[in-house]
């Protein structure tokens, strides 16, 4: 084996001197972009090899493999170094992102190794939401190619700043410099058009080595650096960050009484003791009075080092919050516009409900209809409902509450969140902050005198809802108004809400989509909330198919005035009534998205009460629902 | 209000090991805070050394909050136990020591069970652990350069309620921030060292002056040969067949059941010198283990039954 970069004389002679020079080296984490064909896996296991990342029993096994499933004929294919899971050797292709390592006697370094195929989108950005430098492989033989410009702009997206723009397979080519010029310059024209300012064009073969590890002899014309030059040199990580300081506190460390210190990783700036902090959203200040580690107190602490800070005063903070310069805070809002990246196979349903994670702050959160989706390989806008697996769109979204935040571009760590599904718990999308929405800062929650314990007692009872669900025809309105009927008689102040009704007013935009049914529950789930903040008791006929939207309510509304009730009819019975010949259109396919027949109905697991319509009348029914209701009734005052 | 614009002067980038004992310590604050039983698997080899000493930072000036679990085949070597126990004792964390009882009761050893020995009490003992304590975060010490399968697995990976991982249903780690939701039951495998390198270990060991088990610098040690392999016979539980044991100078470079583990022979009896020994080595760490040569992709299959 050769190695071009390990100094193993070194090694051999003065250890101690070798491990001191590698003690101080830095840390560069890149990404490579490219597709099968590029040559993507072959410079990457080039790397490895030539770093003496690869020992001898993994060579024999590489060049085993590489002569029963290799596409080198009888030479080592390197791609097999890094095409790790079984499923996906078979397959030929890699199915995620991987992560390498390797070292020169400069640096050492992380890679990101993203496939090309169509799941790309989610596996690049999540590659390159960690990567200081992106290498864009093309191939020299097919130039500027629609994925190129697909990389590069996500590459851009996530905020990478250092591009290098590997032209590879020169020997293809006989390593004429007139085929590199010429795809430099149209790379050039589309990088400047979409805002990459600046990129390091290198020509080389990962194949046969040129210009990886030194300049290439085949290639006179070019005056360098070569790849691992320039890997070795481009400036990384935030030396000279002149943002101002800010912390998102991770955990608050109290092992005894005298000590409280909050622990969290610095986003930006750095902090000394005596500096003057606020902490966000609260807004109170104080002053640092200790940076502590296991290895003594700092005088000093900067971006990226997990650190534990303890403060003069005692002041309420807690996870979530961020310990900031108090002379710099950045925004709080609970309104947003971002792009929003969607990696699940579930597209993104407007209105309903989300976990959102930002730094150490997490929120429910809905999402509009996106304002656009961008199509990746042109650049183009497009108008859009919803987003789907690899989708990107710009979108507003809204959080439960006031989040402390900084567009992405300014700060990576309080700009750049995750979705995560309420049910699945997935990770089902990505999202940069591009700034708070003007409307946000200025509609403030108006603090009501008369509130709604103070409605409800005037009433003389507790604000309930009655949440019907079920089928079309399942029987949710004709019991519904048997309950508000008797409610009614009782003294008790009611109202009911129809699904019919409010879709001829409030909900007449909204069509039958899944989309559309999120966000007719969202706005009844709301509407419900209001009335029942009057201290009312609602009653809501919906057939609310989604669990997630049921649960989205369930949440809006203070514990225990929430009931699920679940009018269980059979689809062949509530088919078989059709008391409003739906199902016979559904049939016909003259409705589309009919639940039950055209969309799902998710039958609630665990309702408050269940109704089984074949065993008992609607008379029966409402009855029993009342003295549920009464049953748990607990007397006012 | 009336603060004074002045800013700490900008700081120098950190150098790689810095950058990944922030990023460990970062996982290992997420986890504690997320997580409502962690728990730390502790194996006593180099990296388990390692990630305990992260602990202890990243919670310092308290103890780390969570237990140590040793999931235990009663074939370690002594050295690793006497460790272990010294260990735990000194970050003043609780030490969980488990042996899965079926193993105990059917006398499963390596010498007679083969593949049996490492499923039942390694594989089987870890599940039934977990459930036994009901722990829903586990920090195990793998790292992504051991092995093609692990350079694929995220830092929080998730298991069924039945330990079964799934590599297509990985959820995406974007930046710093990763995703702790679970469902009842299911748990998260969640592995703080998953960035460092063989040489990183060593480089910070030497840094930090961790303490590690001896086995890893060379002594003269009583060893037989058998299928390659060089054992040490670290017990009286070692059968002989007719075999007398002969005192070589040999270390170890991973530390597991000692009658399934191989020595290197070697001279290297400092850090440095097993470094050094390290660096100009031709054959890859996992290569002293008997487990990964059962079968090609053997170590994502292990994984997908629930092997750490």
């Amino acid at each position: 084996m050769t190695s071009s970069y390990r100094p193993d004389d070194l090694i051999a002679t003065d250890i101690a001197e070798y491990l001191a020079q590698h003690q101080s080296k830095s840390l560069l984490r890149f990404i490579t972009c490219g597709s099968v064909d590029d040559g993507k896996s072959t410079l990457i296991g080039r790397l490895l090899y030539d770093s003496k990342m690869i020992f001898e029993d993994q060579l024999a096994a590489l060049e085993a493999d590489s002569k029963k499933v290799g596409t080198q004929g009888q030479e080592i294919d390197f791609a097999l170094l890094v095409d790790g899971l079984a499923a996906e050797r078979e397959q030929g292709i890699t199915i995620d992102v991987a992560y390498r390592f390797f070292a020169t006697e400069k640096r050492k370094f992380i890679v990101a190794d993203t496939p090309g195929h169509e799941q790309y989108t989610r596996n690049m950005v999540t590659g390159a939401s960690t990567a200081d430098l992106a290498v864009i492989l093309i191939d020299a033989r097919k130039g500027v190619l629609t994925q190129t410009r697909r990389h590069s702009y996500l590459a851009h997206l996530i905020g990478i700043r250092h591009i290098v723009l590997a032209v590879n397979k020169m020997d293809l080519v006989g390593y004429d410099q007139s085929v590199f010029d010429g795809i430099v310059a149209d790379y050039r024209e589309f990088a400047t058009s979409i805002g990459i300012d600046d990129f390091t064009a290198i020509p080389i073969s990962g194949f046969k080595g040129d210009n990886i590890t030194a300049l290439s002899a085949n290639t006179p014309w070019f005056t360098g650096p070569a790849l691992i030059e320039h890997l070795e040199t481009v400036p990384v990580g935030v030396a000279g960050d002149t943002r101002p300081f800010r912390l998102p506190v991770q955990w608050v460390n109290r092992p005894n009484l005298d000590f409280r210190g909050f622990a969290g990783t610095i986003a930006s700036g750095s902090v000394k003791p005596g500096d003057q902090v606020r902490i966000l959203p609260s807004g109170r200040t104080s002053t640092v009075s200790r940076i502590v580690t296991f290895d003594g107190d700092l005088a000093q602490a900067g971006p990226d080092q997990s650190v534990t800070l303890t403060l003069a005063d005692e002041v309420d903070c807690s996870r979530g919050d961020v310990i900031v310069a108090a002379a710099e805070p950045p925004e709080v809002a609970d309104q947003f516009s971002a792009t929003i990246v969607w990696m699940d196979q579930t597209p993104l349903l407007p209105g309903r409900s989300y976990w959102l994670k930002l730094g150490t702050q997490t929120v429910s959160v809905s999402i509009r209809e996106p304002e656009h989706a961008i199509d990746v390989n042109t650049l183009a806008k497009l108008s859009a409902k919803t987003l789907n697996l690899n989708d990107i769109g710009v979108a507003e979204i809204a959080t439960d509450r006031g989040i402390v935040f900084e567009p992405y571009e300014v700060n990576r760590d309080l700009g750049g969140f995750i979705l995560i599904d309420k049910l699945t718990n997935a990770t089902v999308a990505a999202g940069m902050i591009r700034r708070a929405l003007r409307r946000a800062q200025n509609v403030h929650w108006q603090a009501v005198e008369i509130t709604r314990d103070l409605h409800a007692a005037q009433k003389g009872q507790q604000p309930r809802l009655l949440w019907f669900t079920g089928l079309s025809g399942s029987g949710k309105s004709t019991i519904a108004n048997l309950v508000e009927k008797k409610l009614h008689a009782m003294g008790k102040h009611s109202f009911l809400l129809d699904g019919d009704n409010v879709r001829h007013g409030l909900n007449r935009d909204l069509g039958f989509s899944d989309a559309d049914r999120v966000e007719n529950i969202r706005r009844v789930g709301e509407l419900a909330k209001l009335m029942t903040d009057a201290g009312l008791i609602v009653l809501t006929a919906f057939i609310s198919p989604f669990r997630a939207e049921r649960e989205m309510v369930r949440s809006m509304i203070p514990d225990g005035e929430f009931f699920e009730i679940f009018i269980d009819t059979p689809l062949e019975e509530a088919e078989r009534r059709d008391v409003k010949g739906l199902y016979k259109k559904a049939r016909a396919g003259e409705i589309a998205n009919f639940t039950g027949i055209s969309s799902p109905y998710e039958a609630p697991e665990t309702p408050e009460i269940r109704i089984d319509t074949s065993r008992i009348t609607p008379e029966q029914a409402a009855e029993l629902i009342i003295e549920h209701i009464l049953g748990v009734w607990s007397p006012v005052l | 209000m009336g603060f004074a614009l002045t800013r700490s002067p900008p700081m120098q980038s950190l150098t790689h090991l810095s950058r990944l004992e922030a990023e460990s310590i970062h996982i290992l604050r997420e986890v504690v805070a997320e997580a409502e039983r962690p728990v730390m698997l502790y194996s006593i080899g180099k990296d388990s050394a390692v990630m305990l000493h992260l602990a202890k930072k990243a919670f310092f000036p308290a103890p780390p909050p969570f237990p140590l679990l040793h999931v235990d085949t009663t074939w370690k070597f002594r050295d690793m136990y006497a460790l272990r126990d010294r260990a735990a004792r000194e970050a003043g964390m609780e030490l969980l020591v488990y042996k899965n009882p079926e193993a105990e009761a059917r006398g499963i050893n390596p010498f007679d069970h083969g593949g049996l020995h490492t499923d039942l009490w390694k594989t089987e003992g870890l599940k039934q652990a977990l459930d036994k304590y009901g722990f829903d975060a586990a920090f195990g010490g793998a790292r992504r350069d051991e092995e093609k399968s692990r350079a694929k697995e995220r830092v929080f990976s998730f298991r069924s309620a039945s330990h079964r991982w799934d590599p297509k249903a990985q959820r995406p780690e974007l930046w710093r921030l990763y995703n702790a939701k679970k469902a009842k039951g299911e748990s998260i495998r969640v592995f703080p060292l998953s960035n460092w390198t063989e040489l990183d270990i060593w480089q910070y060991i030497r840094a930090e002056g961790i303490e590690i088990v001896p086995l890893y610098f060379a002594a003269p040690r009583p060893t037989v040969v058998r299928d390659g392999l060089t054992i040490m016979v670290d017990d009286e539980r070692f059968p002989l067949n007719g075999e007398t044991p002969v005192t070589r100078s040999v270390r170890f470079r991973t530390l597991g059941c000692y009658p399934l583990t191989g020595a290197v022979e070697s001279e290297a009896a400092t850090l440095d010198d097993v470094i050094q020994e390290m660096l100009l080595t031709t054959t890859s760490e996992r290569q002293g283990r008997a487990i990964d040569h059962d079968q090609a992709a053997s170590m994502e299959k292990k994984k997908q039954e629930g092997y750490f």
